[in-house]
């Protein structure tokens, strides 16, 4: 439903520019029941061409293996089974956010109905479809993370996608296309003065910044959410709250509750990814000791008290 | 879809609703003489939300849905409010119940574009008087409806972007209230996008003011504003033409039990059977799961005797009861639902009337919330939560009626219980082998020979709205 939001002017329409059709999308076809089987049952016997095979959701292969926590209805058969015979036909095959590709939530605690991604089962290499699984055109499950992902990073991959010269050296190490994953959710965060001085939130609603106190995981989360607007004016930090790094496998087991920062020794577990920890540290303390009194005062406030400082004008 | 024996009909994948599911219908002299409604597929959030911090309900309920993800954080908000026994701040409760009605306009608005009119542009309706129209506007992907409508829905969902930061899947709502203050510029762009909205809403879908729309208060004033103007000015009034041409206040009657929480202090909670009024009391509500694949409330049973869906069966003291929009009004005493259900006893053209109509209230509302906010106030106050305590997180989702039930002993969750709105709708036979609100509701529904995907039938179905992943969380 992210998606339907596309660009402002819809999933479709934005699509279309590319000459991109939906054969088939369970919420916008026409087609149901009988005629919607006609479709999935030509594509999975590779009768008709699919560009490209689109999964939102984890694969639920529970219980013990049989699929049937996760049946297609009018089938009798697991949903595993029809992604995996088209899979096996499409050109491309996308996972459409986190759970698709990584398991997401579904597997958190436990994993109670054996859910996979399409390509990894959490951060390993694997998942319904085999670590060695490769499209017709030789390209591993590309992994639109996300939870949920923004729209824009399905319509771009798509559309790139369309342009006939995508290759794996544009998706990272677990296969997320690089034009957003080369980017940090705290790239543009708007709570950067806060970040620069260690003015850090306490509380719910403070504008200082998430990191130290309130879990914010923007400084190792790959996503370009700061630099691209959701939902034309917002981000997870700009709407006061933490970024729980939903683009990455493993995100939904933070190992702490996802609005507390882990702490050792008063020290966030998780620091920026490439950054010396004694380098953090010294210069944490360097700048928590030049913090200006108007930014230690806002980080603790729901709106701006002290705003830049201006001159007072000059009393005669 | 099979056509087993002579008379047995599976039903499925349907198309434009949210989530899977599959009916199967015993069909004799060319009508349903009973259906079985499953919900083919289980998710374990409850098994998922226990054991860990009460507020990581935050984040892992919402993300039961994409659709319904706002109400699924408004009610995990309220049941951690409960246990933490907080007073949201002014400003907190207006902007939560922004961005509550933000996510139930949008839904309302989707489900009527996208989901239930493009059945009317289908071929087997091509002999029909209204048809040309009905094709023109709706048919899927392509009708001029979503071509309008899906950019403005996109355009006034930046309405999440301020106060939520995102949708779906915000952290924005917090026990103590939102974590978004809002400042008199996001204000003033706050009431921009409302005002967009509602010139779209006017323009197209109603062809008329939203003011208009909201006192209609009779069938028959109903009637009267259908044929004040040509069949096909504004989407509303298309559609009920079509639903009288093709007799729609006639199919698909619920069970004429009606349930709501209550919602934005607009409408009040209550409960409502064969026209009685009753008090609703959180207690009565249990969930029956002699039908359901299911050996406790949590834990699955895939081989279980005389099982067949993945949904459970929740009814108020024992009563099949129907949620949604036309519920909510109905309980509110709002005249315009009271008549429609007097007459028909809910059917697919009241859910669809009342969706709408609510719809024209929710955004006049919305505006009034807007210019209240406060900017310097506060938004939210501190939640500490005690190591044990319960809380019950009410709230309304587009579709219906949504509770949290929650448990907290030792500073972590010890039980968390979910009744979604399309649970209690397409809910499958209890212990006494009454049928689930669509079950009854699909019951006399009329097959032509020959189909294989019936159109009544799938009017009765997308009529509910149904959100079949919140279903079967």
């Amino acid at each position: 439903m992210s998606a339907l939001a596309a660009d402002d002017i819809g999933l479709v329409r934005a699509l279309a520019r590319f000459g991109i059709r939906l054969l088939w999308h369970p919420s916008l076809s026409e087609e149901s029941g009988a005629e919607a089987l006609a479709i999935l049952e030509n594509a999975a016997a590779g009768r008709v061409r699919v560009d490209a095979l689109c999964v939102e959701g984890a694969v639920l292969t529970g219980p013990n293996g049989t699929g049937r926590f996760q049946m297609l209805s009018g089938t009798g058969k697991p949903l595993s089974h029809w992604i995996a015979a088209i899979a096996a036909h499409a050109r491309a095959v996308v996972a459409v956010g986190s759970c698709a590709a990584y398991g997401g939530v579904p597997t958190a605690t436990g994993n109670p109905t054996d859910a996979v991604g399409l390509g990894y089962a959490g951060g390993d290499c694997g998942g319904l479809l085999g670590a060695d699984f490769r499209s017709v055109t030789g390209l591993p499950v590309i992994n639109v993370a996300g939870c949920a992902p923004h729209p824009g990073w399905i319509v771009e991959t798509l559309a790139d996608l369309s342009l006939g010269d995508f290759d794996s050296a544009r998706l990272d190490h677990f296969g997320r296309p690089r034009a957003f994953a080369d980017h940090l959710a705290h790239h543009g965060c708007g709570r950067n003065e806060f970040y620069e001085f260690k003015a850090s939130a306490a509380k719910a609603s403070d504008r200082g910044c998430l990191m130290e106190n309130l879990g914010c995981k923007a400084t190792q989360a790959p996503g370009d959410c700061n630099i691209r607007r959701w939902n034309g004016y917002g981000s997870c930090t700009d709407g006061g709250f933490t970024c729980i790094n939903c683009t990455s496998p493993g995100f939904q087991d933070p190992g702490a509750p996802f609005q507390e920062t882990a702490k050792l020794a008063g020290i966030p577990v998780g620091l920026p990814l490439d950054m010396p920890k004694a380098w953090f540290v010294a210069l944490a303390a360097l700048s928590k000791s030049a913090t200006p009194a108007r930014v230690r005062t806002n980080a603790h406030a729901d709106h701006v008290v002290v705003p830049p400082a201006r001159k007072p004008p000059k009393t005669p | 879809m099979t056509a087993a024996a002579t008379n047995r009909l599976i039903v499925g994948p349907f198309n434009r609703v949210e989530g899977d599911l599959e009916v199967t219908l015993d069909i004799a002299d060319g009508v349903v003489r009973d259906a079985r409604v499953t919900a083919p597929m289980y998710r374990g959030f409850e098994r998922i939300l226990a054991g860990r911090a009460p507020e990581d309900a935050l984040a892992i309920a919402p993300r039961i849905c994409g659709i319904c993800s706002v109400s699924q954080s408004v009610a995990a908000a309220r049941a951690l409010a409960q246990v933490a026994e907080v007073e949201v701040p002014e400003n907190g409760v207006l902007a939560a119940d922004l961005v509550l009605a933000t996510e139930n306009a949008a839904d309302h608005l989707t489900h009527f574009i996208l989901f239930f009119m493009p059945d009317f542009a289908r071929p087997a309706y091509a002999g029909r008087w209204w048809f040309d129209a009905a094709r023109r506007r709706f048919a899927a992907s392509h009708g001029e409806a979503p071509s309008i409508l899906v950019p403005a829905r996109a355009r006034f969902l930046h309405v999440m972007g301020i106060l939520a930061g995102k949708w779906p899947h915000s952290l924005a709502l917090q026990p103590g209230g939102t974590t978004k203050s809002i400042d008199p510029g996001e204000r003033v762009r706050l009431l921009s996008i409302l005002a967009e909205f509602r010139e779209t809403l006017e323009h197209v879908v109603f062809a008329d003011t939203l003011e208009n729309v909201a006192v209609i208060g009779t069938v028959a004033a109903l009637d009267a504003w259908a044929e004040s103007r040509p069949f096909d000015h504004g989407d509303f009034r298309l559609f009920l033409h079509i639903a009288r041409d093709l007799g729609l206040d006639r199919l698909g009657r619920g069970p004429n039990a009606f349930l709501s929480h209550g919602s934005f202090g607009l409408w009040p909670a209550g409960a409502m059977v064969d026209g009685t009024p009753l008090a609703f009391d959180p207690a009565q509500v249990a969930e029956d799961i002699s039908h359901a694949w299911m050996e406790t409330a949590s834990i699955p049973d895939a081989d279980k005797q005389d099982a067949y869906s993945w949904c459970k069966a929740p009814r108020l003291g024992n009563r099949v009861v129907e949620v949604g929009a036309l519920a909510r009004q109905v309980i509110a005493a709002d005249p315009l639902a009271r008549d429609l259900v007097a007459a028909s006893g809910g059917t697919v053209r009241d859910r669809v009337v009342m969706r709408l109509v609510e719809l024209a209230r929710l955004v006049p509302a919305m505006e009034n919330w807007v210019r209240a906010l406060k900017p310097g106030a506060p938004f939210c106050v501190e939640s500490p939560l005690p190591l044990r305590g319960t809380g019950i997180g009410l709230t309304e989702a587009a579709r219906g009626a949504l509770g949290h039930w929650l448990e907290v002993e030792s500073g972590i969750i010890r039980s968390y219980q979910i009744v979604a709105p399309t649970t209690w709708n397409f809910s499958p036979r209890d212990a006494a082998g009454v049928p689930g609100p669509l079950e009854q509701a699909l019951a006399g529904t009329p097959i032509t020979p020959g189909e294989t995907t019936p159109l009544a039938v799938q009017h009765v179905v997308r009529s509910f709205d149904p959100c079949m992943a919140c279903t079967v969380h």
